[in-house]
């Protein structure tokens, strides 16, 4: 057990480190209403993390999932002018990105592509799909309308995004370590000739795979538009590759078999508030983005060195 | 022909000791190594060769003991330092690129370079070809890409490697387990080749017959320790055994008796794509049937397209009197066959998981409630055949790529086991495996027979099917003979149905 969080010391260490700097630096970094932002800055990031989290684990990866939030929040967004009531909004939104996984899942388990290339090609699907719902254009709601929705994006201690965030994150930490389902995602990541051999329903739990990864991306598209009330089909552009930096920096191999949600989620925070730090010390973007490279290069080298030792 | 020279050691280790944290991998060893001659390296799996063998290369330093290269003090700092003052390893995991040349991967990372950094082509050439021509392997093309050569000839080119360097100490680490049989006589060729020039090879085996044949001298590890050396001619089989394990060839075949019941697998003329071309037999629970050939002959195909694994072009197979058009692994383990891989490593097992996962990933029912999985009860299940295989583990939890060979293996049999198979089909079940571990699958063998199992072992090893097996079946060219009672054969007949087909059945 112990060797299982030793894995996770490097991002937290890292984590920690980040907050104490710009703690030190500027103290309204820690004032709770930064932290709640840093938090909300955090959800879509960690939304798409836990979908991403298995995928990863079982060896494959998902390059979609920026345009499939866009396409979601184009999607919940056209649902709510529509006038449909908040919920059926969500579940219809959630579920478009839901549809998006299933055919990546299906497409690489039956046209036997591999995930880089069928998610590839999904990336610029969703995104095309989602400028031809728009019509290329912001989809606005009236303020009313989006009212509802709005309100699981606010910034207190009690905005629901956050809460509903940590939720399924301890969830599906519980899926990946103690379901017959989680199992069968470290075993496809690990060895898929072993999986097969033990009986293991490879194509099924590759399309529940990928279908996962999508409705946690769908769900981060709905995020996205209670962040914004506007349904945007050109955001979250080079969302994917954030996305997979926090996995990877969590401690995932991109070789499969490894990882974890609870490592995600802190590089999911760690990225969040290395951004929201920078902007509050007046950094400029430019050395973010050099830093964030920086750590992702650094978490899989801590990796390397440690595993090496071991 | 012995100068004065040979009578002082090329190598010389004493007293080496090693730990890891609380471990002790070597606790003692004594290793003299002299030019000129084949030295037999013994030990089980776990007995410290690996260990012993990354202090010489370099990669491990040692925490006690002396090392000295021909008289003068040796402690490596690296594999590439190791090289540089002539010794070479050549690991069973070639350590080849596929996608060059001959040339390229002998002279990799020491290209004879000209003023401008440009590789000189005809230094290349020169060098690669006296490499060949010194292992008589000249039939080796430089410019053939690697990934064309067979496994033997690849071996020739990690050789001709070490020989660029000017190796003066060569370690073999089980060099022929993926050899043809002619493949390893050409190994053996070169071995002598090489002695006859004052080469030292350290020659680590598990097959002890081969030992006999191309040894000189030997040294025993156990448990970390030196405990015992000697003259390979003036040592039997008996005695080498004994002291790699610490038990008799006697106890080598565990006898369990079991009885033959009730028929309850058939196969009608299988033929798979494209081997097997055609095989019938039939298996009786409480039945250890064998399956000798020679590798290639179709024996895994055989097993893979009835675990349907691999599809199947013909004929039918039958399990307890109905036909069963299984199409996937998971329904033959429905019906209760189990397949145990010849790929350990490669399919076998997920080595990057826990020992628990692998040994249940194939039915993890019995410890999980609607897709939720009590890690209690697990652990459970899986403790019980940890101590009933004797798997030498830290725990469930330990990494399955962290045990030894025999450890490994037997994790992949426990996940049969737990499976509650009633056919096992076992495809070289002791392969890569040692001694000890050995005898402890052959005992489980029959333990299974005995409890009204029906085994279908493929394996190379012929005194370990005579050993076993109650039938012996041979396959040649994709085609599968009849299968006789073991009193019945002999390995002469084995051997020459095996490479020369069957004879006409008599009326």
């Amino acid at each position: 057990m112990p060797k299982r969080f030793m894995s996770l010391i490097g991002p937290f260490i890292g984590l920690i480190l980040v907050i104490v700097l710009f703690g030190a630096l500027e103290p309204a970094f820690l004032s709770t209403r930064n932290l709640m932002t840093v938090a909300i800055q955090t959800v879509i990031v960690g939304l798409g993390a836990i979908g991403m989290t298995f995928v990863i684990v079982s060896g494959g990866i998902d390059l979609s999932i920026g345009s499939v939030i866009a396409l979601s929040s184009v999607v919940t967004a056209l649902c709510v002018r529509a006038g449909l009531s908040p919920a059926t909004s969500v579940a219809i939104g959630v579920a478009a990105g839901g549809m998006c996984g299933a055919l990546n899942g299906w497409l690489v388990t039956r046209l036997s592509i591999v995930p880089f290339i069928v998610t590839l090609g999904m990336m610029g699907i969703a995104r095309g799909v989602a400028k031809w719902l728009s019509a290329e254009q912001t989809v606005t709601p009236s303020p009313e309308a989006s009212e509802a929705l709005a309100s699981l994006a606010t910034k207190t201690a009690t905005s629901p995004g956050i809460w509903i965030t940590i939720a399924l994150a301890v969830a599906m930490a519980l899926v990946l370590k103690r379901t017959v389902f989680g199992t069968y995602t470290y075993a496809l990541g690990s060895n898929e000739d072993t999986a097969r051999l033990c009986g293991v329903p490879v194509e099924r739990t590759k399309v529940w795979i990928y279908t996962l990864c999508g409705l946690f991306g769908g769900l981060g598209g709905v995020m996205t538009f209670a962040r914004l009330s506007v349904g945007d089909p050109t955001t979250a552009i080079g969302k994917e590759l954030d996305v997979i930096a926090a996995v990877v920096i969590g401690g995932a191999s991109l070789a499969g078999g490894k990882g974890s949600i609870l490592g995600s989620m802190v590089g999911a925070l760690l990225m969040a508030a290395l951004a929201n730090g920078c902007n509050l010390t007046g950094v400029p973007n430019f050395v973010q983005e050099i830093l964030i490279g920086a750590i992702i290069v650094a978490a899989v080298a801590v990796d390397r060195v440690r595993a090496a030792r071991a | 022909m012995k100068t004065e020279r040979d009578s002082n050691p090329l190598l010389l280790m004493s007293g080496v000791q090693k730990r890891f944290g609380g471990v002790v991998a070597l606790g003692g060893v004594d290793l003299e190594v002299r030019r000129g001659e084949v030295h037999a390296l013994l030990g089980e799996n776990g007995a410290g060769k690996s260990t012993l063998m990354k202090v010489l290369s370099g990669a491990h330093a040692p925490d006690a003991g002396e090392c000295s290269l021909d008289g003068a003090p040796y402690a490596p700092s690296g594999p590439q330092d190791a090289l540089e003052r002539g010794v070479a390893m050549i690991y069973q995991e070639l350590n080849l690129a596929p996608e060059l040349t001959v040339a390229q991967n002998v002279l990799l990372g020491r290209e004879p370079r000209g003023a401008l950094g440009w590789i000189q082509a005809d230094e290349v050439q020169a060098r690669v070809a006296s490499a060949l021509e010194a292992l008589g392997a000249e039939e080796l093309q430089p410019d053939t890409l690697v990934r064309d050569l067979g496994p033997g000839q690849r071996q020739l080119v990690e050789i001709a490697r070490a020989l660029v360097e000017d190796a003066q100490l060569i370690v073999l680490d089980e060099p022929t387990s993926s050899l043809s049989q002619g493949d390893t006589r050409r190994l053996f060729e070169v071995v002598k080749r090489l002695t006859g020039e004052g080469v030292a090879v350290i020659y680590i085996s598990h097959f002890l017959e081969e030992v006999q044949e191309i040894g000189d001298r030997f040294t025993v590890l156990r448990d970390g320790e030196t405990v015992g050396a000697g003259v390979v001619r003036e040592t039997s089989l008996e005695e080498l055994v004994a002291l790699m394990a610490g038990r008799s060839l006697d106890e080598f075949f565990p006898k369990v008796p079991h009885e033959p019941g009730e028929v309850i697998l058939e196969l009608e003329a299988l033929a798979g794509e494209p081997l097997p071309r055609e095989a019938s037999l039939s298996l009786r629970r409480g039945e250890v049937l064998g399956i000798a050939g020679l590798v290639g002959a179709g024996r895994t195909e055989l097993l893979r397209a009835l675990f349907a694994l691999e599809p199947v072009r013909s004929g039918e197979v039958k399990l307890n009197g109905a036909v069963s058009p299984a199409r996937s692994p998971r329904e033959r383990l429905d019906e209760g066959v189990g397949l145990l891989s010849e790929d350990r490593k490669g399919e076998g097992l997920a080595l990057d998981l826990d020992l628990a996962t692998n040994a249940t990933l194939s039915h993890m029912t019995p410890f999980s409630r609607g897709g939720w999985i009590q890690p209690s009860e697990r652990r459970a299940a899986v403790e019980r055949w940890i101590e009933r295989l004797g798997i030498r583990c830290t725990g469930p939890e330990q990494r399955a790529g962290d045990l030894s060979g025999g450890n490994q293996q037997k994790a992949a049999l426990a996940r049969l086991l737990h499976h509650d198979v009633d056919v096992l089909l076992l495809d070289e079940p002791t392969r890569g495996v040692d001694v000890g571990a050995k005898v402890e699958v052959y005992r489980v063998i029959g333990e299974l027979a005995a409890a009204g199992k029906a085994v279908l072992v493929v394996s190379s090893y012929l005194p370990e099917l005579f050993g076993i097996c109650d039938r012996i079946a041979v396959m040649h060219r994709g085609v599968l003979g009849p299968a006789r009672p073991v009193d019945e054969r002999t390995e002469e007949e084995v051997m020459s149905e095996a490479t020369r087909g069957f004879k006409e059945e008599v009326a």
